[in-house]
């Protein structure tokens, strides 16, 4: 197993450092000269080229691109203009509070979505099933965003249930279940709408093991339906749904834009909405970066979690 | 298996059209209905007896629906919301739509050539794409709109590029399995460039499956550049799209919520009938796609006889099937697959069970148990005695407990009816353990017992190792310790050596044999091999079309077949060295069957 992770992590440098070289790309997207942008009404033909020699930009794209990343080894993503403060120390801490709220959706949705899938597939075509079905449909086809707000109206306004917005409570807050009342809301929108692929795919993979062999010896046995279905069957499906939950981590943590933007949580979305339209390209670039990278390790578990489920794949 | 043997095919089935399918699908169709509702509408904005969308009116601003001369009220600046639904509606369609055409063509080009070119440039292109997946996928749109600039049109960039990867994946895998077909073959032969068959050949087959894709992902990407806006990062006014409504009603929601609802539910309900829609088309063009109810597992076999037999039998042997009919559920009736089956079975004896694939030896043996799932089966009539006490009447917790216990089964291939992912050890020890209390380390060192009493060495290491680390015997004799576990009386061997090479095959034949002798097991063996049946059993049953033909001692039946078919079965043995005489013995025996 150590030699399987060993591997895995090897194999995960070569992507992050692909997904870099994209991000750099994407930012050389940026149309005129950052320069020119940076110093606005102060841009005489000197100051320009003094900045640009300064940033590095005088010189060729591939060296721009090794600095940027030798920089970037040493834990030195820029400065955000716009806060006046190093891009990482922003982004860090902005990716606690995403993480807190992404984490609590994953765990939702895939708890969730799990049970109705195997509900779904044990039930083929009962009530249960079309139930289930019905809200698969309702949640990937539901905007996140529109969601949010139907339960700011009614759980915060209506019914004056939970808190709307932020994180912790302005006065006399900044305890956990201070902090779990404000994440009922975010976290329960995101994992609603990130539920229905988890359940849709649950049940295709149950389905799949339900009609394998080995479910008919583990029947042939005398075990009872319930240890048929939850330890057999779903043991087996659960290989195929592990990388299913790895990209809902990317979903989530993307979708973690929309929700920290609705319920006003301070968390990396709402930074890199913000920094977009202030433009503050470095703040961009080290969230989106940092973000992508932990979802290539959170996927790289999944991997792992993966092959310890399944010896097969450890070879 | 699966097909009926005794009911005549069915009339051929008129095939229908792909819209006439579509509309036989009632979701799919409401689908198609709401979406087409929506769009017809959406064009027909110019000529609609509706406001300017633009025009501001700050008195009457914020007015709730059903105001006079605004059905839907008014927004903060005073515009018309419905006006402005539909002109929304007409944006967000068009920006989604064209999105997923970018998507398409560019995704579908890099996945067609990748998948024809095969070699680096498909490594190259599929790394790239790799690349973009490995974004959380708002997450580069952002990025990218960003570095753009907030606004439609980048907003529509950004999410096709997200989306490339999906078309490129998916084209790939069809054009990979596509370019070596003999058509393709057929037209390279004839001269023509790699770019006219990629346009000429392959596309026109990889075409449904972009189809599918268009489908599935088109209302994905309006929710994303309706999310896009909301953020105010995509359409920036005085241009506005359901999101970018939505987006600045928000600064009002708790005193006009109607305003950011409206253009909520809109998305909505857009989005859902296209899913619907979006499903329904793939259902319609990869049928392999969908699930049929034929399909569906269930837990048990369905009883539904018409007459209960007798509870019980005085001074019955260890088993007898008494009269049985069994079938499969087709969804609307039942498929018959055995008829009036009968035979009795005592301790100690073998009897063979034998006949070609599709006799209905199978589902015979699994009844015996209700272990017939899929498609589902259904016991019409008959009765099982274990020990004298009809089994079928039994509660299904009842029957449970006699599974494993009393009644054991060992399968045809070892490699699928083992589970995959458990110790094997493990997996006779949870046989162990179903009917019997005792320790988990008891029930383990007594499936090492088990192991070594079927002849695997070194069976203590043994039991920690996964199916597919043993060979097809030791898996096989695994099995067979696995029926063991509970010292069953009676064991059901369905075709248990049929997955096997011919030495393995004799030394499992060998054992079941044995073990047969020393416990006293009645031993009942399917196969569709006489050479086998002569080996082991000391009676045979003859199974053809769904009925017991012809049922006796061995010797009496391999010295003297009454019925014709049980003749061409025994003939159907090849001898060792016989050469090319096996086949013209066998073919005039076959002629008038017409097999």
């Amino acid at each position: 197993m150590p030699t399987y992770i060993a591997k895995r992590l090897l194999a995960a440098i070569p992507v992050i450092l692909g997904l870099s070289i994209i991000v750099f790309l994407v930012m050389k997207l940026i149309p005129g000269d950052p320069a020119q942008a940076l110093l606005g009404s102060y841009a005489t033909p000197d100051n320009v080229a003094r900045i640009n020699r300064a940033l590095g930009l005088d010189r060729s794209w591939p060296e721009q691109y090794f600095i940027w990343i030798a920089n970037l080894l040493q834990g030195d993503f820029g400065r955000s203009y716009v806060l006046n403060r190093p891009v990482l120390d922003e982004v860090i801490e902005r990716f606690g509070a995403t993480l807190i709220l992404a984490g609590a959706a994953l765990v939702l949705c895939s708890v969730l979505g799990i049970l109705a899938g195997i509900v779904s597939a044990v039930r083929q075509f009962g009530w249960t099933d079309r139930i289930v079905t019905f809200f698969v449909l309702i949640g990937i086809s539901m905007p996140a965003f529109f969601l949010g707000l139907v339960f700011i109206l009614f759980f915060a306004v209506q019914w004056r249930l939970l808190p709307a917005s932020g994180m912790y409570a302005v006065y006399g807050g900044g305890d956990l279940p201070d902090l779990l009342r404000h994440l009922v809301l975010p976290a329960s929108t995101l994992a609603i709408v990130a539920t229905g692929v988890v359940a849709r795919l649950t049940r295709a993979a149950m389905l799949e093991v339900l009609r394998q062999d080995f479910i008919r010896t583990a029947r042939a046995k005398g075990l009872s339906e319930n240890t048929v279905i939850y330890r057999h069957a779903f043991r087996a499906a659960l290989v195929s749904v592990i990388p299913v939950l790895g990209i809902q981590a990317g979903f989530v943590l993307g979708g973690a834009v929309y929700i920290e933007t609705v319920f006003q949580w301070p968390g990396l979305g709402q930074m890199l909405v913000k920094a977009v339209s202030t433009r503050d390209i470095l703040l961009v670039q080290g969230g989106v970066l940092i973000a992508t990278s932990v979802y290539v390790l959170v996927n790289l578990l999944a991997d792992v979690a993966q092959a310890m489920l399944d010896p097969r794949l450890k070879a | 298996m699966s097909e009926s043997p005794v009911t005549a095919p069915s009339p051929a089935r008129k095939r229908r059209g792909n819209m006439q399918l579509l509309m036989a699908n009632r979701l799919a169709a409401a689908g198609l209905f709401i979406f087409g509702f929506i769009v017809v509408v959406a064009l027909l904005a110019p000529v609609l007896p509706i406001p300017n969308p633009d025009l501001t009116d700050q008195p009457n601003r914020l007015l709730p629906p059903l105001s006079q001369g605004h059905l839907l009220g008014t927004d903060h600046l005073g515009r018309d919301i419905l006006s402005r639904l539909i002109w929304g509606t007409q944006v967000s369609l068009l920006v989604g739509i064209s999105a997923t055409a970018l998507a398409a063509l560019f995704g579908s080009l890099i996945g067609l050539v990748a998948g024809y070119a095969r070699g680096a440039t498909d490594s190259v292109l599929m790394r790239l794409v790799d690349m973009l997946m490995a974004f959380p996928y708002i997450l580069l749109a952002i990025a990218i709109v960003a570095a753009l600039g907030p606004g439609l049109l980048n907003a529509l960039y950004a999410i096709a590029l997200v989306n490339i990867p999906f078309f490129a994946r998916n084209i790939r895998g069809v054009t990979v399995s596509i370019r070596n077909r003999e058509f393709v073959d057929a037209a390279r032969l004839s001269g023509k460039s790699h770019a006219a068959i990629l346009f000429t050949e392959v596309l026109p087959n990889v075409l449904p499956v972009i189809v599918i894709t268009m489908s599935t992902t088109v209302g994905w990407m309006i929710l994303e550049t309706a999310g896009l806006s909301f953020l105010g990062l995509g359409a920036q006014p005085p241009t506005s799209d359901l999101g970018s409504m939505l987006g600045q009603a928000r600064a009002q929601l708790f005193t006009a919520p109607h305003a950011s609802i409206i253009p909520g539910i809109m998305i909505f309900v857009l989005v859902m009938s296209i899913n619907l829609l979006g499903d329904g088309i793939r259902d319609v063009l990869d049928p392999r796609l969908r699930s049929g109810a034929l399909d569906r597992p269930m837990a048990v076999t369905r009883i539904e006889r018409k007459t209960k037999p007798a509870p019980t039998l005085a001074d019955a042997p260890a088993l007898v099937v008494d009269g049985l009919s069994a079938g499969f559920d087709n969804g609307g009736g039942v498929t018959p697959a055995v008829r009036n089956i009968s035979f009795r079975l005592g301790k100690g004896e073998c009897l063979g069970l034998i006949g070609e694939s599709g006799s209905g030896k199978s589902v015979t043996a699994l009844s015996l148990m209700g272990l017939v799932a899929s498609p589902p089966g259904v016991i019409t009539a008959g009765g099982v005695y274990i020990e004298g006490q009809e089994v079928l009447s039994l509660r299904e917790q009842e029957l449970i407990g006699l599974r494993g216990a009393r009644v054991a089964y060992v399968f045809q291939d070892p490699l699928t009816t083992l589970h995959p992912l458990f110790a094997v050890g493990e997996q006779i020890a949870e046989a162990i353990l179903a009917h019997q209390k005792m320790g988990k380390t008891a029930a383990h060192a007594r499936a090492v017992e088990l192991m070594e009493s079927v002849g695997i060495r070194d069976a203590a290491s043994r039991a920690s190792a996964y199916p597919h680390e043993l060979s097809g015997g030791q898996r096989q004799r695994i099995g067979i310790a696995m029926a063991l576990a509970n010292e069953p009386d009676i064991i059901i061997a369905d075709e248990p050596t049929t997955a096997l090479d011919v030495t393995v095959q004799a030394r499992i034949l060998e054992l079941l044999d044995a073990l047969r002798r020393e416990r006293g097991l009645a031993l009942l063996l399917i196969t569709h091999d006489f050479g086998v049946v002569a080996q082991v059993c000391d009676r045979v049953a003859v199974m053809r079309h769904g009925e017991i033909v012809e049922q006796g001692d061995t010797q009496d039946i391999l010295r003297d077949p009454q019925h014709d078919y049980t003749k061409r079965l025994i003939a159907c043995v090849p001898e060792l060295g016989e050469g090319h005489g096996f086949l013209d013995r066998v073919r005039p025996l076959f002629k008038e069957a017409g097999a």
